[in-house]
């Protein structure tokens, strides 16, 4: 199942590595509302770890879904991050 | 038989020797202690982890390990403090922080034996190559990761003995560095986390 349809915004970290995708997502969600799903791209293949066990370990978010495509010719780690109601 | 259970019990109840007076003062404690009960649980329930890093060193490798431990406890929501002596000073020296260095030697790591990496102008050196690989690898610069961490609330503390033993002035270090503290409010701090880390 895919969430773009469900997507307030996307948070483009391409090109960062750990902590950033991570900070940079916290950063993020703290400006949305209840309800709120964000999706985050990155190219750091450790995000996909570091995503979930953020998630896992913060109150109020929900890791939704988790996805490694190709965009442009390069591999993108997709992250969709809902902030609970 | 339940029947006559039921009964003793009822039997005994009245016959329990406490006057009115000791059991409004019994009745009394328990309120006080529910209250101190419900208060501990807070404390201990509110889900909100700490974590005290103290950060010793001040070379461009070893500044990176606080920082980024920092930053994302932080992200975790976390409350962190990291304490700052000795050479992880230059950390927080404004103008220090910008130019933080490799050590060549005593590094297992380096590519060239200590009797080479000794040579003057080695460290220079190795620093140039390690820049070049952060740059390389869109590793977070040490001035990024410092503001992060100044953003995202942590508290960062610069160890009022050791600025004076290295002969630095309190307006060397950034604006929102906590100066005036020392080992008793690290290790006050340190008794009340969740994580302790020394780096």
């Amino acid at each position: 199942m895919s969430y773009e349809a469900d997507v307030t915004d996307t948070l483009d970290v391409k090109g960062l590595s750990c902590p950033m995708p991570v900070v940079k997502t916290k950063q993020a969600v703290d400006d949305l509302g209840d309800g709120d799903v964000l999706e985050v791209v990155a190219t750091d293949s450790g995000s996909m770890s570091d995503l979930d066990g953020w998630a896992d370990g913060t109150s109020g978010v929900t890791l939704l879904d988790q996805e490694e495509r190709e965009e442009g010719g390069e591999n993108v780690f997709v992250h969709y991050v809902q902030v609970e109601e | 038989m339940s029947t006559e259970t039921d009964e003793t019990a009822e039997a005994d109840g009245p016959e329990l020797d406490i006057d009115a007076a000791e059991l409004e003062e019994l009745r009394a404690r328990v309120d006080e202690l529910e209250d101190e009960l419900a208060a501990v649980e807070t404390e201990v329930d509110d889900g909100q982890k700490s974590m005290v890093i103290i950060a010793t060193k001040g070379t461009l490798d070893m500044a990176y390990p606080p920082l980024i431990l920092a930053s994302t406890a932080a992200a975790f929501g976390w409350d962190v403090t990291v304490f700052h002596t000795f050479w992880g000073l230059d950390i927080l020296h404004e103008e220090h922080s910008q130019d933080l260095q490799m050590s060549s030697v005593g590094n297992p790591n380096m590519p060239v034996p200590n009797a080479i990496a000794s040579l003057p102008g080695m460290d220079r050196v190795t620093t140039k190559m390690m820049r070049k690989r952060i740059d390389d690898n869109d590793t977070a610069s040490i001035d990024e990761l410092l503001d992060t961490c100044f953003d995202m609330g942590v508290e960062m503390q610069a160890c009022q003995m050791t600025i004076e033993l290295m002969d630095y002035d309190e307006d060397d270090f950034y604006d929102d560095v906590t100066v005036g503290v020392g080992a008793a409010t690290a290790l006050e701090e340190m008794a009340d986390a969740d994580i302790q880390l020394l780096v």
